[in-house]
């Protein structure tokens, strides 16, 4: 599925920023890695960020669940400074907020149904166990899983493992997904597969999303809207066919 | 790359920093409600029943031992009636609790350690972390209770292998009924040598979980990080067993003589 196919995915509040950073700084021992850099993630939109390895990429969407806090600048998402929250209310905001690591990041002692389990009944706190079933069902379902609800981690394949990572964030129904580089270490295809699964899962959740990737295919079918980090800093903005035709030499080496 | 770069005595004071954190940050979760019941089951299953097997054959052995080496010295001063008694102070005091808590800290400490070690290295604990949920409350809490509630409950059944193994030793050099060799064990022990045995089993236990738990916890990334947080909670573990046992005595020393 194309960028072209995709103009009515977008929920009728699209002009709604639900991420915003601006002006973040962030160094680890001296190192600058991120310099002032801001950007913003409509409602419904799917945002890629394409840069080569560490440039910051991963830092980034780490500063916007929380998981690191920027030197300077701030982090506004879902209209809360996500530096500003304490405890309990940063672990509400990443209810809303899925992350999807680059491994999927399967808690591997567990079977499928169990990772599944674990956001409903202890992020959730749910306890009807019918309803638990139903859920879990219905996203593995959706990621082509049903097969695989008793199986361990370690039975699956990096593809598989994927898809049940990406079942078990949109298990509680967040309503902005980070995806860390989804596709790499895959093969063509199943890269294919996981990046047309995003898109139908975005369409199905009406999620907003910020993907970081250097996978240029994945990029064409999933971006609206792409921005190129080069050295801490955001160097170019615009649609895949705009950034395909970009004057920046080093913008058009990805698309060689 | 910092740590690298702090001097040693830097480097010793900001992770003893970390560890009081760590500390402080397990009791807040251990009083924050929502207390994992059916993990810390697990983990006392774990570590519990699966290590009976190991404290019981390594305690009989060390009862038989024991009295075999303790039996000549007897007899030379024609004390060789007063072996239950010598064995059984030896055994329930002291040697039970450190063996029991040494073995547990090579075996569960060194597998907590490689376990969160692990999950962390694959991004587990932070999926954890960033899905909402609490790592701590479920991995570390749980842990620490579970080693805290079963060292005490496997040095009590340890001992008791323990001065079996001892009668089977006395019984190869010579003749005494089980119920002589009980009743002479039971007669020879008072409540002074049982609750402070007792008590620091407990404290074992918890240095024991919480050793490991924050060994692995906090290794850095990569497979290399698993295996010495592996390593550094068990050398870890077993020094704190020690400093505790040395302390335990002072204060027995102390309050009961």
């Amino acid at each position: 599925m194309k960028q072209a196919d995709r103009a009515n995915h977008k929920s009728p509040d699209a002009t709604e920023t639900v991420v915003e950073m601006q002006n973040v700084h962030k160094s680890f021992d001296g190192n600058d890695v991120l310099k002032d850099i801001s950007l913003k993630l409509r409602r419904g939109e799917n945002l890629v960020i394409l840069g080569r390895s560490g440039q910051g990429k991963s830092v980034t969407i780490k500063c916007i669940v929380g998981m690191l806090t920027q030197d300077e600048g701030a982090v506004t998402v879902l209209g809360e400074d996500v530096a500003e929250l304490n405890d309990k209310e940063l672990k509400e905001l990443r209810i809303k907020v899925g992350f999807l690591f680059q491994s999927g990041a399967l808690y591997d002692s567990m079977t499928v149904r169990e990772n599944l389990e674990f956001p409903l009944t202890r992020v959730l706190k749910m306890r009807d166990q019918d309803e638990i079933d139903q859920r879990v069902t219905e996203v593995l379902d959706s990621v082509g899983l049903a097969d695989a609800i008793d199986k361990m981690p370690s039975e699956l394949s990096g593809g598989m493992r994927k898809r049940v990572g990406l079942a078990r964030t949109l298990i509680v129904h967040p309503e902005i997904m980070l995806y860390d580089e989804p596709t790499t270490g895959l093969d063509p295809i199943t890269s294919r597969e996981i990046s047309d699964l995003i898109l139908q899962m975005q369409k199905k959740y009406k999620t907003s999303s910020i993907i970081i990737t250097h996978d240029m295919e994945c990029a064409e079918i999933i971006a609206d809207r792409m921005l190129v980090l080069n050295e801490g800093k955001f160097i170019a903005e615009g649609t895949y066919k705009e950034l395909e035709k970009s004057d920046n030499e080093f913008v058009r080496s990805f698309f060689k | 790359m910092a740590g690298e770069a702090l001097p040693g005595y830097k480097r010793w004071l900001e992770d003893t920093g970390d560890q009081v954190d760590f500390f402080a940050s397990f009791f807040r979760n251990l009083f924050r409600g929502g207390f994992e019941w059916s993990e810390f089951v697990r983990q006392c299953y774990e570590m519990g029943y699966k290590s009976l097997t190991l404290v019981g054959v390594t305690s009989f052995i060390m009862g038989v031992v024991l009295t075999l080496q303790s039996r000549p010295t007897l007899v030379k001063f024609g004390a060789d009636s007063m072996l239950p008694l010598m064995v059984c102070v030896s055994i329930v005091r002291e040697i039970g609790p450190v063996i029991t808590a040494i073995i547990c800290a090579g075996k569960l400490s060194s597998g907590i350690g490689a376990e969160l070690g692990s999950m962390k290295v694959t991004e587990q604990i932070d999926a954890m972390d960033v899905s909402g949920a609490n790592p701590m409350q479920y991995l570390v809490v749980t842990r620490i209770l579970a080693t805290t509630f079963m060292i005490p409950l496997l040095t009590m059944i340890g001992d008791v292998i323990a001065l079996f193994g001892g009668f089977v030793a006395v019984n190869l050099a010579d003749s005494t009924s089980w119920t002589l060799y009980f009743n002479k064990c039971v007669n020879s022990i008072t409540f002074v040598d049982l609750l402070p045995a007792f008590v620091k089993t407990i404290f074992f236990g918890f240095a024991v979980g919480f050793v490991g738990c924050y060994k692995g916890y906090n290794s850095n990334s990569g497979t290399e990080s698993v295996g010495k947080a592996a390593n550094s909670a068990v050398v870890n573990a077993s020094l704190w067993i020690f400093f505790l046992d040395v302390l335990a005595v002072q204060i027995t020393q102390l309050l009961f003589y």
